[in-house]
């Protein structure tokens, strides 16, 4: 707490004139989505006529491209021009939707703690019904920037699921982890997955981590997810009462949800996501793509607040006083044990014994441009994407890896050099330069 | 046909029915929580609900608990703690409010255009297939509809009232306006009285019980409808209340949900009961 606390008054060097307490609204060095807007503008300016312009990007590259004009013209102060703007944001009142889980944990805290105020944001934060509601009051503009699942941006852009196409973008990352099976009291003793055949399994969205997780690990034991079980979405406050009416066996969903339905006694838990990819993300921070350029300082300093409150919710030593934070009736509205136990991962598993991992629930920020891609690689091989598409490049738009990363270094935390690394899920590794060949290798797909 | 009963008599019957329901659910409440304890870690005991701890699923809450939280929610029933936290009061207000401009414009183009369809057979035949088609659509079903196109959840929340109580309030006018004698029409023209003032004159009393019956079943609709609204696009209202409530798997809270629509929808029929009183008339 207290490097967070100091960070905000350190000297940023940004000579831009904003108020002692807050961090400069944009950084210096003008890289992520403003640095490409100012590349981009060069370049159509260089190459007004369209197909030139393409052509030439096809032959050489954008880099190539990029490094010849930057011989001629200063690229480097025009981006740093742009992205000095004035820190003062252009909308300081903001709406903010969300799900009441524990994946908007930084999302909810940093209203009742401060994190927004704190960055000269007014912000209101909206409890919502379901996942499509959420999408279609973000995408109705009635939320500045939502709660989304984070394949939900990406089937946003590339229009799976939608009318049309919506550029929408990750801008973070919530959380890691956090999520679990939970199976019907009923099934205790069937805790291999090959028994599993005629379950019917809950899952929060079609496009959502959950859906791919559940399947994923299906199919490494052998169940075929559409044929052999049957999945269906449910709304995660429908999980545990649909339980223990004996509508379904299990679902794979996000807490508080799996621990409730331990605290009911109507369900136990059967797996962590976690066991099966450590470091998985699930939740997203999300805006429209365009709020990036026409609301650059609100960006930033949305950004800011988010990645701070995400670095404070990760302490071990704050987490139970996030926990009271935010099971309040105004945020969560869950017994504050239920949200305790899952944010400091000590708790009752339902079947009589008391758990510890720490890590059950982590919160990072920095949207990895790989977990995107393997996202993607889920969509095509359950048939949700019909068609091939760049996966690399589909999540260098989507994931704003850069901007996050910024906002990551301005409040001192540690950034990865690269935005993309190896993933192991489910004891397969996933090698994010061979997307097609780690969609290929994979048992069952659509 | 059915003798006079006392009322104090039809009153403590009901009185005595009500008592052996609560009286039965709670008595099946208390016998049915208690299962056979095994012991337990007092830690593990700890992190679960009490039913739980003892090996069983949380029960039913009992008829008594669900008063002690009825007399906690309406001590105060108007408080504001936040966007996503206000009193009852407030949550049923937001609900009225809905209802009354949903219905309100409802009945704004339901009982003109009904008066037309009413005079004109030519009319009532062209529009007959659409109402007909139209008319026993789920309101709900053209909520996704109202959202896509409106961009506004509460503003959606509004229409598909007024989309569900516009077609018997239509139908009863075109019925009531069509209906009326036509000695009374003959009267008034004999009378040499203008086409609008017979319509105000003489049609509209006339028809105006039939006019009010089907107001009484379109207010009824669209409180039915208001709370599965609310339960979709959230926010505020009494339906966005019974959903958090059941997010947080309180059941008493639900219980007393059910109360308190049962009790406001009766209150509005009421109402228009009274309205429906004031315009009847006898021959």
């Amino acid at each position: 707490m207290a490097r967070l606390t100091r960070t905000p008054f350190a000297p940023c060097g940004c000579a831009a004139p904003h108020e002692p307490g807050f961090a400069c609204a944009a950084p210096a060095d003008g890289t992520g989505a403003h640095g490409a807007a100012v590349d981009e503008a060069v370049l159509r300016a260089v190459f007004p006529d369209g197909p030139t312009r393409r052509a030439m990007l096809g032959r050489f590259g954008a880099a190539t491209l990029m490094a010849a004009i930057g011989g001629v013209f200063p690229m480097g102060h025009a981006r740093e021009a742009l992205a000095q703007a004035p820190a003062a944001p252009e909308k300081r009142d903001l709406k903010i939707g969300f799900i009441p889980i524990t994946c908007a944990t930084p999302i909810i805290m940093a209203h009742p703690m401060g994190f927004y105020a704190r960055h000269g944001l007014n912000v209101e934060v909206i409890r919502t019904a379901g996942w499509a509601v959420i999408r279609d009051r973000a995408l109705a503009r009635e939320y500045d920037a939502a709660h989304m699942l984070a394949p939900m941006p990406l089937a946003i852009s590339l229009g799976v699921g939608v009318a049309n196409p919506i550029p929408w973008a990750v801008a973070a990352i919530e959380n890691t982890n956090g999520q679990a099976i939970t199976l019907a009291m009923k099934h205790r003793e069937k805790r291999d997955p090959k028994d599993w055949k005629g379950f019917r399994f809950a899952v929060p969205f079609d496009f959502s981590m959950h859906n791919y997780l559940l399947r994923d690990y299906l199919a490494a034991h052998g169940i075929d997810p559409d044929r052999d079980v049957q999945i269906r979405a449910v709304p995660p406050p429908e999980m545990v009462a649909n339980l223990r009416a004996d509508n379904i066996d299990g679902y794979l969903g996000p807490d508080p949800f799996n621990q409730r339905a331990v605290f009911d006694g109507v369900g136990f838990i059967h797996v962590l996501t976690k066991e099966f990819w450590d470091g998985h993300p699930c939740c997203a921070f999300a805006v429209p793509r365009e709020m990036v350029q026409s609301m650059p300082n609100t960006f930033a300093a949305l950004m800011r607040a988010i990645v701070e409150a995400t670095a404070h919710a990760n302490k071990p030593e704050n987490r139970r006083e996030v926990a009271q934070a935010i099971a309040a009736q105004n945020y969560l509205n869950q017994p504050p044990t239920v949200v305790e136990q899952v944010l400091t991962g000590t708790f009752a598993d339902g079947l009589g014994r008391v758990q510890r991992v720490p890590d059950r629930i982590g919160f990072d920020p920095f949207p990895w441009h790989s977990m995107a891609m393997w996202i993607l690689t889920q969509m095509r091989r359950w048939g949700q994407l019909t068609r091939d598409v760049d996966y690399r490049a589909v999540a260098e738009q989507v994931f704003l890896a850069l901007d996050a990363g910024r906002a990551m270094r301005e409040v001192g935390l540690p950034v990865p050099e690269s935005t993309v690394r190896e993933h192991v899920i489910g004891g397969r590794r996933f090698d994010p330069a061979d997307p097609a060949g780690y969609l290929a290798s994979l048992p069952m797909r659509r | 046909m059915q003798t006079q009963v006392p009322f104090w008599r039809a009153a403590l019957l009901s009185l005595a029915l009500l008592a052996l329901l609560l009286g039965g659910w709670e008595f099946a409440a208390r016998s049915g929580g208690a299962v056979g304890g095994t012991a337990i870690d007092p830690e593990y005991a700890a992190l679960v609900g009490a039913a739980a701890a003892q090996g069983g699923q949380t029960p039913m809450p009992m008829p008594s608990e669900i008063g002690a939280r009825l007399w906690q929610l309406l001590r105060d029933p108007f408080y504001v703690r936040g966007t996503n936290d206000q009193g009852i009061g407030i949550q049923i207000a937001y609900s009225l409010g809905r209802v009354g401009i949903g219905f309100a414009l409802a009945a704004l183009v339901a009982i003109p255009l009904g008066f037309l369809i009413g005079m004109s057979p030519l009319l009532a035949a062209a529009l007959n297939p659409f109402i007909q088609v139209l008319r026993p659509v789920s309101p709900l079903a053209w909520m996704p509809l109202a959202l896509y196109t409106i961009k506004d959840s509460s503003i959606s929340a509004v229409f598909v009232i007024f989309i569900c109580s516009v077609w018997p309030m239509l139908l009863n006018t075109a019925f009531g306006v069509a209906g009326v004698r036509r000695e009374w029409l003959n009267v008034a023209r004999t009378l040499e009285a203008g086409r609008l003032k017979t319509a105000l004159r003489v049609i509209l009393p006339a028809a105006a019980p039939t006019i009010l019956t089907g107001m009484r079943i379109s207010i009824g609709i669209a409180w039915l409808v208001i709370v599965a609204a609310e339960m979709l696009v959230g926010g505020t209202g009494i339906g966005y209340w019974v959903w958090n409530q059941w997010n947080n798997l309180s059941l008493a809270d639900i219980v007393i949900a059910i109360l308190l629509i049962g009790v406001v929808g009766l209150l509005l029929d009421r109402l228009l009961g009274w309205v429906a009183g004031a315009v009847a008339w006898q021959e």
